[in-house]
């Protein structure tokens, strides 16, 4: 056993499998943020045509990726800050234009559609040292990113209106994050694939949400959730004979699925515990009595936190302010 | 407080016109907010009161008139950690979950240089700025888990974080309870009285009206009425209106609500 766990190629295995799963969930969470959960995804599409070009021109297809890839994301943020409208339309196009392209630069290259299967679906346990040392240092680039530019990134993926009336750079920030999302695709295209990069972005943060209240929290629990997917992935499908990327992926989306009754039991806990929704309040009957003063804090009467106001104990019952057009009375809770 | 004479002015608004997709949204507003000062903008939906906010802050370009922060014109104003403004609460605790100190923390971002923690008064501030809202307790909770006006209330101290000279809120009162309009209140009549300009953008004035010095109405991106609040009230009464209950304002002004026991 301990023959193949030290075999040069999976420790190269290991090292390039645990980065990965350390930065795809760290920029993972601000895309899922922003909204963009399938961003990854698109910027995989576009990577195909990085691979070829590296193909057709001989260099290593991690270098072409990661060029194409940062195009890529630039574009894209380009396509968005233009307007809102037609913005989803055109990344489609760039989408399907990148693997398209992608595709029919293979075949320029003499290969046929089989040499991309390696990039397309991973190929961790062929992959060289010096691919190794590529990962470890861009993924080292993204998670140092993620985590010491966290106050500005979170402003901006948190409220981009708010962001911009601080007059801080939005479109430089969304953009670093697009294109430490280009990066991360990169990077994880040898280990889980292009097709399945996005996965391992997504999956630990939406399993680590379920548990934390804190932004930093779910970024750090994912984080530690992809290293360990990621690690045990590679071994079991050492040990079973599995595809690597997909076995990874399967890990991770077992962890969600194992942890989500216990999600599920803590979201409703704590929805217990949200106030009301307003129009889910029934009528309460309108009170007569007259007031001397409008309850506030300090007015004398108890206060009592009630869904989404206070009640004022008054005379052995609740009063809750009603503010309508007319004025304000009082309601019985 | 009242009166725009005191010191120079904090915002000044020239002949300003917004036209958003070909539309004019707000035509010939001027306006000048001097230190301290308070003023509502009150409208209808439609009248063009947020767009007019957004636009003070660069979210909306200004296609006609000038528009002055500070005695700077907005083009080349820089120094935007002087200006808090307080959005509608509308996505605020989705995604993600965050905690409040999070999100009242990222309001000091205009003041903060990348890769470099926190500075002890930027935490100071955060306290504060969450002990005036009276969300001191709920630091740690999640924002989404809290009601509609405990996130309004949030997203107020996020401002306040900031240590703004000119605050500009967006309908802050929009499905906010009671309890929670009148923090909210209170805090930005502490701030004015600390120095602080406040420009309000509200539906009616509610628990904001002890503090008000001056109320700018806006009926299809003009102004129609801009004066003291309570002559508002009166000029309502007295045949003006029309210019309240035409645009669907309904009633909208009450009398500041009485105090005293």
């Amino acid at each position: 056993m301990w023959d193949l766990l030290l075999a040069p190629f999976m420790i190269r295995a290991v090292i390039a499998a645990a980065v990965t799963g350390l930065a795809a969930p760290g920029i993972g969470t601000y895309l899922v943020q922003r909204r963009l959960s399938l961003m990854g995804d698109g910027i995989g599409h576009i990577c195909v045509t990085g691979v070829a070009l590296g193909l057709l021109t001989g260099t290593s297809p991690t270098y072409t990726a990661v060029v194409v890839a940062v195009i890529g994301a630039i574009l894209i943020e380009l396509i968005r800050a233009s307007g809102r409208a037609t913005g989803d339309l055109a990344l489609a196009l760039l989408f399907y234009g990148g693997i398209a392209g992608g595709l029919v630069l293979v075949q320029l290259a003499g290969n046929g559609a089989f040499a991309l299967q390696g990039y397309l679906f991973g190929s961790i346990t062929t992959i060289s040292y010096d691919d190794v040392v590529v990962s470890v240092v861009l993924a080292g680039v993204v998670v140092v990113a993620a985590l010491a530019l966290l106050p500005q990134l979170f402003a901006v993926s948190y409220d981009e209106d708010f962001a911009r009336a601080s007059g801080i750079p939005v479109w430089f920030y969304n953009t670093l994050v697009s294109v430490l999302a280009a990066v991360t695709v990169s990077v994880a295209m040898r280990t889980v694939g292009l097709l399945l990069v996005s996965a391992l972005m997504i999956i630990p943060v939406a399993t680590s949400q379920q548990f934390t209240r804190s932004f930093r929290t779910t970024m750090l629990a994912a984080m530690l959730g992809g290293l360990f997917a990621s690690l045990a992935g590679v071994v079991v499908s050492a040990f079973l004979n599995l595809p690597p990327g997909a076995t990874i992926v399967l890990v991770a989306l077992a962890g969600f699925v194992a942890t989500s009754p216990i999600g599920m039991v803590l979201q409703a806990r704590r929805r217990a515990r949200v106030p009301y929704a307003p129009e889910a309040l029934p009528l309460h009957e309108q009170s007569e009595e007259r007031h001397g003063h409008v309850h506030g804090p300090g007015c004398g009467h108890l206060a009592i936190e009630h869904g989404d106001h206070v009640d004022y104990v008054h005379d052995g019952h609740r009063h809750a302010v009603h503010v309508t057009g007319e004025g304000q009375h009082y309601d019985e809770h | 407080m009242t009166g725009s004479s005191s010191g120079s002015p904090v915002l000044t608004l020239d002949r300003v016109g917004i036209v958003l997709g070909g539309r004019p949204i707000v035509r010939d507003v001027s306006l000048e907010v001097g230190p301290g000062q308070v003023v509502a903008i009150l409208g209808a939906n439609g009248s063009g009161k947020s767009t007019l906010v957004k636009s003070l802050v660069g979210l909306n370009p200004v296609s006609q008139g000038s528009v002055s922060l500070f005695g700077t014109p907005l083009p080349r104003f820089r120094h935007w950690e002087r200006v808090g403004y307080v959005p509608q609460r509308s996505t605020v605790g989705t995604g993600v979950p965050a905690t409040v100190r999070e999100v009242v923390t990222s309001g000091r971002v205009a003041r903060r240089t990348p890769f470099r923690p926190m500075s002890r008064a930027g935490r100071d501030a955060v306290s504060a700025a969450l002990e005036l809202v009276g969300m001191a307790d709920r630091a740690g909770h999640a924002v989404g888990t809290l009601s509609g006006g405990q996130q309004q209330r949030v997203l107020v101290a996020r401002t306040l974080a900031g240590e703004p000279d000119l605050l500009l809120l967006d309908e802050p009162n929009a499905g906010v309870d009671h309890a929670s309009q009148e923090a909210i209140a209170e805090t930005l009549g502490g701030r004015a009285d600390a120095g602080a300009s406040v420009v309000v953008v509200l539906h009616e004035l509610g628990p904001f009206a002890p503090l008000i010095d001056r109320v700018v109405a806006l009926r299809e991106g003009r102004v129609t009425y801009d004066g003291p609040p309570d002559q508002l009230t009166e000029g309502a009464a007295h045949g003006h209106h029309h210019l309240f209950h035409d645009d669907g304002l309904g009633p909208p002004m009450h009398a500041p609500l009485e105090r005293g026991h």
